[in-house]
């Protein structure tokens, strides 16, 4: 089995975050590998894993598309246990947005299966910069595959995949067969954690650089100008300050009350 | 006039408030109409009516529901070609911004998601960043394609209403071809308390709850509050996981957020540092929560949230 995972380079939403790059794109300089694509990742290591591994023929490849600093988050897949990496980067990318993406991960795609197409593309559920969604339905749609997004479990029984997806008023049980376009919750797995032996391992294993021309994509097509959006202003939401903090005297429910009745929210 | 579509996907017997905020939107940028799906209710029709639709798109096929998203997006891309419309509007859930996003690519069209304002020449106003920023957007194209979260505006009926006509929309045979299929599905028991999306109070609880919603429910109860929880709370399978507020659950703008027994990780900030008013009940005085809350309380929810229930029904009679 063939699987591709993507995976992004995101900034690390454990520190300030802005949006002061050009044409109000995202600062990505203290970026780490997505956390909800490590549970995409782990959804596809345990799906190999379970059909004798990488013994078996069975490869997971980790696919990012980002500037030079987005292969730490290709080269962290492999120390997670990915098999290869791929790390689509070209200038011509810069400030695209989740159409213009798609298109490239789409294009990227395709050249990967060129000799045998993948079984299975495998995302996160949302890219924790971005937080659209966007992308894992659009690569559906410019694929040809059935979509199975927001699968919060996952099984494989031959080719038919069997998936679970929450919504607000009910829970789908959703069914397609192979080859689709998955996408993972944070309720799908728990994900594991690079150890001393795969950070070893990721060491001998191969990142391949493609580019626009690699897999035949006019850079006009995307980046800003292949864009269909822009954003045309960005500004800093000013930061909540704290309010008024007080300790329980054995009152502080009444003084809440009180609180919101001169907030008019009662 | 610019022809606007919002789409309408199986509302049931009655609109959600979020539908009307978008019919609401759709008058201030130009004509419109609705695209709708699903069985369709009297009082749904006529409150279309009163909020101005002027058309009303239906489907063809009746087993758009039978799959995951690429069939309905098919339907829509058809019925914005028979409208001629230049605006599509959707809300803001999951499955709506995935419909959005493949009819995006159906049309050539700019897709902007999380809107919570459109001004009348199409600029977008979304907060990205975990509510740290916000921004103003515009799709390039000829179509634009937004999905606007709930809260956003007062919805208001139209000065004159209208008596929509219907036109089917005939949903291309192989919108289902390549489509994953929904085999079975379990519907949610309804709680009563308003919908988290939309609610105007929220009272949500994390771990510091301990097993125990009884005191969050009677505060969001007397408030008429929704309840929301933190990951830990839901992962702990003390509330299901449609309650998670938060990056990856659900991110709310209400009027009032009341937070107990949460410590404020970035994950749960991110789903609710947008709303108006942030109360914060934590008995750790280090906890991030009090760095965001215009009202914090250092003490035990299990003395301050049954207290201040009894002082509300007090007040309220
Ligand atoms: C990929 C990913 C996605 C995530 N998505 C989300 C998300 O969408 N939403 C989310 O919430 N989290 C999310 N998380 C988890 C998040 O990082 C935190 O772990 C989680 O929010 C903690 O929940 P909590 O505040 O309830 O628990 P804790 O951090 O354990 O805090 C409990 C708090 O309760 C207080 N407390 C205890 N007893 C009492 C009492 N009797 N009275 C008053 N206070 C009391 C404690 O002082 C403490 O501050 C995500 C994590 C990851 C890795
Ligand atoms: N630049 C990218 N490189 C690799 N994967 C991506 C990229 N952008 C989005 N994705 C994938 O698509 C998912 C959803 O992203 P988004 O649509 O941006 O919220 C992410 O979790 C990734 O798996």
């Amino acid at each position: 089995m063939k699987i591709i995972v993507l995976v992004k380079h995101v900034p690390d939403a454990q520190f300030d975050r802005h949006l002061t790059g050009e044409g109000n794109t995202t600062d990505r300089s203290e970026s780490i590998l997505s956390e909800l694509d490590e549970y995409a990742l782990e959804a596809a290591l345990q799906l190999i894993e379970a059909r004798g591994g990488e013994a078996a023929g069975n490869k997971v490849i980790a696919l990012s598309m980002g500037p030079a600093g987005a292969v730490n988050a290709v080269k962290k897949s492999l120390q997670i246990g990915a098999t290869e990496g791929v790390h689509l980067s070209d200038e011509a990318l810069a400030g695209s947005d989740a159409a213009a993406t798609s298109l490239a991960l789409a294009a990227a795609i395709r050249h990967l299966g060129t000799d045998t197409p993948a079984d299975l593309v495998i995302t996160g559920m949302a890219s924790t910069d971005g937080e659209t969604s966007l992308v894992p339905a659009q690569l559906a749609e410019r694929l040809d595959l059935p979509q199975v997004t927001f699968a919060s479990s996952l099984e494989l029984d031959g080719g038919k995949l069997t998936a679970r997806r929450d919504g607000d008023s009910h829970a789908d049980t959703v069914e397609a067969t192979l080859p689709a376009l998955v996408s993972v919750t944070d309720q799908v797995n728990d994900p594991r954690y690079p150890n001393f032996k795969g950070i070893m391992a990721a060491k001998k294993k191969t990142i391949t650089t493609l580019s626009l021309a690699d897999i035949g994509v006019d850079p006009a097509q995307v980046g800003r100008s292949g864009s269909w959006t822009t954003v045309e202003s960005a500004e800093v939401r000013p930061a909540r300050t704290a309010g008024t903090i007080i300790t329980d005297e054995g009152d502080a429910g009444i003084k809440l009350v009180e609180f919101l009745a001169a907030q008019k929210l009662l | 006039m610019a022809k606007v579509l919002v789409f309408i996907d199986n509302p049931g017997p009655a609109l959600k408030k979020a539908s009307l905020e978008l019919l609401t939107i759709a008058r201030s940028l130009g004509e419109p109409a609705v695209a709708f799906n699903g069985e369709l209710h009297d009082d749904v029709a006529a409150t279309l009516g009163a909020y101005g639709a002027q058309t009303l798109y239906r489907p063809s096929a009746a087993d758009l529901d039978d799959y995951l998203v690429g069939p309905k997006a098919s339907y829509l891309a058809a019925a914005v070609l028979t409208a001629h419309a230049t605006v599509v509007l959707t809300e803001n859930s999951a499955e709506a911004r995935e419909i959005a996003a493949r009819l995006g690519i159906k049309l050539g069209a700019g897709v902007i998601t999380d809107v919570v304002a459109v001004d009348p020449d199409g600029t977008a106003h979304k907060s990205v960043l975990a509510g740290s920023w916000t921004t103003t957007a515009k799709a390039t194209t000829p179509v634009a394609v937004l999905t606007v979260k709930a809260n956003s505006i007062t919805p208001e009926p139209a000065v004159t209403g209208t008596a929509p006509g219907t036109i089917t929309v005939e949903v291309p045979e192989t919108a289902t071809a390549a489509s994953a299929r929904i085999t079975a599905r379990n519907e949610k028991a309804a709680s009563g308390r308003p919908d988290l999306a939309e609610a105007r109070i929220v009272v949500a609880g994390g771990r510091g709850v301990d097993g125990n919603f009884g005191p969050v429910e009677e505060l969001a109860d007397a408030l008429g509050a929704a309840i929301g929880a933190s990951r830990a709370a839901t992962d702990a399978g003390w509330i299901g996981h449609d309650a998670q507020i938060g990056q990856t659950g659900k991110t709310v703008s209400p009027q009032l957020y009341i937070s107990a027994g949460i410590s404020g990780a970035v994950q749960q900030k991110a789903g609710m540092q947008t709303a108006k008013v942030i109360v914060a009940v934590n008995k750790d005085a280090e906890s991030p929560v009090f760095e965001i809350a215009d009202f914090g309380i250092i003490g035990d929810l299990f003395q301050v949230l049954p207290q201040a229930t009894a002082e509300i029904k007090k007040r309220k009679g």
